[in-house]
This record gives structure tokens, C-alpha cells and sequence, in this order.
């Protein structure tokens, strides 16, 4: 389903980080853990094609992404990739609604067929409906995280990345918000990789876990076993 | 005293319409790269804010007059004279006031979060597309804070305006050239009232963008 070895460095500065990572994942939820620094969000953002000069490949279902040694790198807004922000990044000037809108509807072309329709049960599967007229501003932390997996999803992803999708809430929040992301991904059925240093949030909502370390693979095991 | 009015209104609007496009389009251009002599570049960009409008004046003449690289082959093709004219004024004040736009447009596109542009680019959008949809829209108030003083400053341009386009009562005398001339007359009244229109304005503008660059999202 998901079979990715990506080589890249980051030069900054005063910094320099290499990552070389290699998975294979058939698990519809993978989680990829790890301590800060590690490298976990450059993997999403590499995977996104939102970091140029990556090497490697990168194949998703029987699609290829980026294949090096082939030439193939697709832009980031050719990958059909969906990235849930962690701070969830909604565009502040648009409603609810536009925002779901933003990835559906192409500038200076009519709206696609079954479009509004789609929106529209993506706004009441996720109990935005009453705040489809609203501003990100004026939302609630559970509400921004609900329209930012919205409009992940209204592109159809053929990948749904989740960049430590429960960071930016406070505990109480994070574990009554955790179960129904769960669930909220459970019915999707879109296949998840997602980005965590918090071994609870992975119990919850992945199956297959890789432990990330110093920009490389340390280890990958189910859940069940990796935090038995 | 309501043609020089008139003049002003539309030799700044123009000035700041030229200014504003060639502003915002080089301050995102600046924002989003990053090369070799692009400190050097800015330099250049943000100069007519700081060299004598005079010495400004100076450059306009040598390239738009009449054996000028640029007024040669006005004047041959396409039949156009830029000096002493109203149009010339224009292109003198859209000079000078250049700057304000292109710094506060850059600013305001440099503090775009770039997860907006990352969001936007996961979700299909071109390029072209990110800057009408999701760059602008976010950088609107810098931008027309910007704008709100570069009307300003072109409408008080003097200097280079003077050099370009002269002082001709109807045709090129601009409110601010129009005090110059009153005063040099002693007509005193004149040149308060003038004085006056062009105060109360500026703080209009001044007011207009402090307003501007307050409210934020």
C-alpha cells in the first residue's frame, strides 16, 4: 500500500541533518514515532513533495510519486496527498465552507460534478454544519481539527498524512478528541500515515508502528507488540 | 486652485496604480527567493527613497528625454513625449514612490506563514493560483497600508516632478508645484490654501492606512 525509501538533506546554518528512511506499510493506519528532531514531520513534508530534492522513491497504492533513479517527482499539487497540519494551518480568511472548498474548486474553472454534494456530507459527517459560515478564528480546537481533516479529505487523497494531529490541544481535549479521531478514521478508509511522539495517541489510532531516530528507521512492529 | 487639485488626484492615482503593480510584484518576487546579490538588488529598489528626488529628476531626463535610451524610442515608434507632460509627472511620481509599496509588500508577504502556502499546495493549487487565493488575500492589509502612503507620497512629489514635467499652470502644476510658484509670487493666500488642501489629506492617507495596518486577523 505505502513503500517509500527517501534520502534527503537539510542544511541550515548552523545545522545539518541527513534522513534516510525506508518503509513498507500494509496497515491502513501507520504510525511513525519517535522523539522530537527526529525527523518524523521532514518524512510527511518530503512524502507531501513539499521538500525539494528528495532521493529515493515513493509509491502509494500502484502509484508512483517520486522515483529518482526514473526522474519522476511530481509537484506537491500532483501527489494527491492529504496533510493534516499540526496547527492545522486553515486558511484564516476563508469560512469553513471555503476552506473545504479551497482544494475542490480550481480557480477559473466551474465547480466539478457532484463537488457540492460531497461537500456538503463532509460538513455534516463531521458536525461542521453549523459553523460552515465561520471564521477559523472563531472556532473551537476540536472544530479546527475536524475542518482540517475536512479538507484534507474533500480532495479525495489517495494518502491522508497526520502531522502530530493532537498536539495542539490540551490534555483533557487530546484524550476525549483522540477516540473520535479514531473513528472519524476508521470510516474514511483512506490509508493514514501519521506523525506522533506520544505512544498513546499511537495505540489509539494506528495498527503498524515505525520507530524514527536520528532521521533513520529504528524499528517497525504492529502496535499490539511495539507497546505490549 | 481646483486644477492643480484635480491634476494631483489624478497624477498620484495613476502613479500609485503603476507603482503598486510593479511594488507588489516585486516585493512577493523578493519574498519568495532567496540568490546571490539579492541584498544588492533591494539596494536598488528601495533607492529612490533615500536619493534626492532632484537627483532622481536627473535620471528620468537622461533616459526618457528626447535622446534618451527610452524617449528615442518612444519618440520614434510610438510617437510619445514623456517630457513636460502630465505623463511625465506620472512616471516621476510612480518612481519616487515606488519604494513604500514594494517594502511594505514584501513585509507583508514575508510574514505569510508558510504552511499556508504548503496547505495550499497539498490541495492542488498552482502557483499562480496561490498567490490570488491565498497570498494576497492574507497580505491585503500590509499591502493597502502600503498603497494608502504611496498615494501620499506621490501626491506630494515635487522634485523629480518639477525636473520632468516642469511647471506648466493646467497641464503639469501639481499642488505641491503650485505652492512652489505661489510663494515664489508672494500670493500668500494661495499658497496657504494650497498648503491646506494638501495637509488635510496627507493625514487623511495617514490615518487611513495606521487603521489599515492595525486590525489584523
Amino acid at each position: 500500500m505505502l513503500d517509500l525509501h527517501l534520502r534527503l538533506s537539510l542544511h541550515s546554518d548552523d545545522r545539518h541533518f541527513d534522513l534516510d528512511v525506508a518503509l513498507r506499510s500494509d496497515s491502513p493506519r501507520t504510525a511513525l514515532l519517535g522523539p522530537s528532531g527526529a525527523g518524523k514531520s521532514t518524512v510527511l513534508l518530503a512524502i507531501a513533495g513539499l521538500i525539494p530534492h528528495a532521493h529515493g522513491h515513493l509509491r502509494v497504492g500502484g502509484t508512483t510519486l517520486l522515483d529518482s533513479a526514473r526522474g519522476i517527482d511530481l509537484p506537491a499539487r500532483e501527489r494527491g496527498v492529504g496533510f493534516v497540519f499540526q496547527d492545522y494551518a486553515l486558511f484564516p480568511h476563508l469560512s469553513v465552507e471555503q476552506n473545504l472548498m479551497f482544494g475542490v474548486r480550481r480557480m477559473g474553472h466551474a465547480m466539478p460534478v457532484g463537488a457540492k454534494e460531497r461537500i456538503a456530507a463532509l460538513l455534516a459527517q463531521f458536525g461542521l454544519e453549523q459553523v460552515r459560515s465561520a471564521l477559523p478564528r472563531h472556532l473551537s480546537g476540536g472544530q479546527k481539527q475536524r475542518v482540517a481533516l475536512a479538507r484534507a479529505l474533500a480532495t479525495q487523497p489517495r494518502l491522508l498524512l497526520l502531522d502530530e494531529p493532537l498536539s495542539a490541544l490540551d490534555q483533557d481535549l487530546r484524550s476525549r478528541l483522540r477516540h473520535e479521531m479514531a473513528q472519524m478514521l476508521e470510516r474514511v478508509q483512506v490509508p493514514t500515515l501519521l506523525v506522533s511522539h506520544d505512544p498513546e495517541d499511537v495505540r489509539v489510532l494506528a495498527q503498524s508502528v515505525v520507530r524514527i531516530a536520528g532521521g533513520r528507521v529504528a524499528g517497525a512492529q504492529a502496535v499490539s507488540a511495539a507497546l505490549a | 486652485m481646483l486644477q492643480p487639485l484635480f491634476l494631483t488626484l489624478k497624477v498620484a492615482l495613476l502613479a500609485t496604480l503603476i507603482a503598486g503593480a510593479l511594488g507588489i510584484a516585486a516585493g512577493h518576487w523578493m519574498a519568495r527567493h532567496r540568490f546571490a546579490g539579492q541584498n544588492a538588488l533591494d539596494a536598488v529598489l528601495v533607492l529612490p527613497m533615500v536619493l534626492p528626488p532632484t537627483v532622481l529628476g536627473y535620471y528620468l531626463i537622461v533616459l526618457i528625454g528626447r535622446n534618451g535610451v527610452i524617449g528615442a524610442w518612444l519618440e520614434q515608434w510610438f510617437g510619445i513625449r514623456l517630457l513636460f507632460t502630465w505623463q511625465g509627472a506620472v512616471l516621476a511620481a510612480a518612481v519616487v514612490a515606488f519604494p513604500l509599496i514594494y517594502k511594505a509588500a514584501r513585509a507583508a508577504f514575508e510574514d505569510i506563514d508558510v504552511r499556508f502556502q504548503q496547505a495550499a499546495r497539498t490541495l492542488g493549487a498552482s502557483e499562480w493560483e496561490l498567490f490570488w487565493r491565498v497570498s494576497l488575500p492574507l497580505a491585503t492589509r500590509g499591502i493597502a497600508a502600503g498603497l494608502a502612503l504611496t498615494f501620499a507620497r506621490a501626491m506630494g512629489e515635487f522634485g523629480a516632478t518639477l525636473m520632468v514635467a516642469g511647471n506648466l499652470p493646467g497641464r503639469t502644476q501639481t499642488l505641491s508645484v503650485a505652492v512652489y510658484s505661489a510663494v515664489q509670487a508672494g500670493d500668500d493666500p494661495l499658497a496657504f490654501s494650497l498648503t491646506l488642501v494638501i495637509s488635510v489629506l496627507c493625514i487623511v492617507l495617514l490615518v487611513v492606512a495606521g487603521r489599515l495596518l492595525q486590525v489584523k486577523h
